[in-house]
């Protein structure tokens, strides 16, 4: 087969010729390269157009107003109720809650992992956090259920299924996405920081902390924006863990069940239809607008980490 | 809490070994702070992970039983067995469909596309948006474009398809990776040796960057099995084994989510729990074994 020099354009490329070529390996095969690269563009764009095509008439129909900012969740009246604010609130609180107990531990793992950790230490520790990050989330759920639900019911009163547990687990589970990216954020900053706070007079805590650290910054925001997405759409273990009630609460019912966008969406679309499922579909629409947000922030910072 | 106090010794131990040669208490307030402060974060997130596999694994294992893995399901035995060869199924389909698209266009942006070029840039946002998406999202709409809109219903076909389209973002990802730490003069000598483009790819380049990308096959692998929420709506909630690629089924993630929510199995719930935990566990060393030949 006579091949061209590679790596290179044709170069002077017209229809006849392209036509001449006939069948070609080369060309067939970056085709099927490119018509798969594809995929990826069609897959998003399947998403967006089919559950904005069915939630949003859902929204209007129901009116955006009393969509978002109704505080009550009866689709079983007649007629129905659909507002979501106590999910919104109910996902604003845990995902709250969460980032409050997961992000400090999990920054200070990130800190330990890039600067304190002996060798020895770090061969276990990676593969541990990489396996925490793969526990499957009903697992994280079960074992809120038969763990934390009894501590919090015993400790703190309640009934156990609460903001409060549903937080606590989440701080869990997102503990792996703030170690993983904070960690490569600070090994990322350059050896000549730190040793050039040392040789100022630092000790290795003080470089570390006021000099590594903030250059880091903007990595650290963004593995935070990423827990932040984890824990909004985490479905399953705070399903099994807060109380799923559609009521308001206030930030002091923390000891109360809240319910949240996502466990909305997995309680009721089993059995709902018409009006009900496309009240569903709608708040899934609402949950990936909230995500696609916090995914454009999280591209910021991290463009801005890579500069 | 046995569990809980054991993973404190260990890191105790390990911490007071470090202080004892960098004799801390002599440093001042805010270094002592800080230090102490940095033990205590990696003290949690390794009581965390101790704890939860320690919990799992010990009150599971015990309550596994031959009946755990009977045939046919039962309100009596519970067994798992129609869910895990459902598992299976989702897993095989899925990889079949995503693999090759993921590879493909890893390779399209690897080894042909200019970089930084506009196509790129659209592919690359779209795939980490596809990575942000949660799962209950892919959920509905595998619900709505497979279940309802191509009529699939709750089958094998909705669930294979929705998941593909939920781990194309990690194989991309992995895949690419591998690709670029595959040094480009294996490039150039094959082109030097007269290879085509495509030659140079399938023979040279992909080859080389194997181990990379079965350790991130292997991840994915790890992730349908753990997936729940996606699957409830689109492969269902049934108990028993899918008989043909329409059919309804149950995935063990989905099973386990059935056994904790009916609460009347407490012992099978255990068991299932630690047998997925330990599929999981499995399936992480596996992957962290191929990445090492990766390194080496």
């Amino acid at each position: 087969m006579g091949q061209r020099p590679l790596g290179k354009a044709e170069p002077n490329w017209s229809f006849e010729r392209w036509l001449l070529r006939g069948f070609n390996r080369e060309f067939a095969a970056k085709i099927l390269f490119a018509t798969s690269a594809c995929a990826a563009i069609l897959a998003v764009g399947l998403i967006c157009v089919f559950l904005f095509i069915q939630g949003l008439p859902a929204i209007g129909n129901i009116g955006i107003f009393n969509f978002l900012t109704g505080t009550e969740w009866r689709p079983t009246w007649t007629p129905p109720l659909f507002g979501i604010l106590p999910m919104i609130v109910g996902s604003l609180y845990i995902t709250a809650g969460a980032i409050f107990f997961g992000v400090p531990v999990g920054i200070f793992t990130a800190v330990f992992m890039a600067k304190f950790c002996p060798r020895f230490v770090y061969v276990v520790l990676k593969p541990a956090v990489n396996l925490l990050a793969g526990i499957p989330s009903v697992v994280y759920g079960y074992f809120g259920m038969v763990v934390l639900v009894p501590f919090v019911r015993n400790h703190f009163g309640g009934n156990g299924n609460s903001i409060l547990t549903a937080s606590l687990l989440l701080g869990m589970m997102i503990l792996p996405t703030i170690i993983t990216i904070s960690e490569s954020a600070i090994r990322a900053i350059p050896q000549e920081m730190y040793g050039g706070a040392v040789a100022l007079g630092a000790s290795h805590e003080r470089a570390t902390f006021f000099v590594v650290l903030p250059a880091a910054k903007s990595g650290v925001m963004a593995s935070i924006v990423l827990g932040i997405g984890r824990a909004v759409g985490e479905t399953m273990a705070v399903r099994m863990v807060a109380g799923n009630q559609a009521v308001m609460r206030m930030p002091h019912e923390f000891l109360l069940g809240a319910r949240t966008l996502t466990s909305n969406v997995v309680i009721e679309l089993g059995y709902a239809y018409g009006d009900h499922r496309a009240a569903l579909i709608a708040t899934g629409v609402v949950l990936f607008v909230f995500i696609l947000l916090i995914n454009a922030l999280f591209g910021m910072l991290k463009k801005r980490g890579d500069n | 809490m046995e569990n809980l106090s054991l993973g404190l010794e260990a890191v105790e131990e390990i911490a007071s070994l470090k202080i004892s040669n960098r004799k801390i208490m002599g440093r001042k307030p805010m270094d002592f702070f800080l230090f102490a402060f940095t033990w205590l974060g990696i003290g949690i997130t390794a009581a965390v992970l101790l704890f939860v596999v320690g919990y799992v694994l010990i009150n599971g294992l015990p309550h596994i039983r031959p009946s755990l893995f009977a045939v046919q399901f039962t309100t009596e035995n519970q067994s798992l067995f129609p869910a895990l060869m459902g598992t299976l199924m989702i897993l095989g389909l899925a990889l079949v469909l995503a693999v090759p698209l993921g590879i493909f266009s890893a390779i399209f942006l690897v080894e042909y596309a200019t970089r930084g070029s506009r196509f790129v840039k659209i592919v690359r946002l779209t795939t980490e948006t596809l990575a942000g998406i949660p799962s209950i999202v892919y959920g509905l709409f595998g619900f709505i474009f497979f279940g309802v809109f191509l009529g699939w219903g709750l089958s094998l076909m909705s669930g294979a398809f929705t998941v593909s389209i939920m781990i194309l973002p990690l194989i991309m990802r992995t895949t690419e990776e591998s690709l670029k730490s595959v040094p480009d003069t294996y490039r150039e000598g094959s082109f030097g040796l007269g290879a085509g483009r495509l030659r140079t790819v399938m023979r040279i380049v992909l080859p080389a960057a194997t181990p990379g990308i079965l350790a991130g096959i292997i991840l994915t692998i790890g992730r349908i099995i753990g997936e729940t929420a996606a699957i409830i709506f689109t492969l269902g909630n049934v108990a028993r084994m899918p008989n043909h690629l329409f059919d309804t089924g149950r995935t063990l993630s989905a099973h386990m989510y059935a056994l904790a929510n009916e609460g009347t199995h407490p012992g099978e719930a255990h068991a299932t729990a630690a047998v997925l935990l330990l599929v999981v566990i499995l399936i992480n060393a596996l992957s962290s074994w191929i990445a090492k030949f990766v390194k080496s």
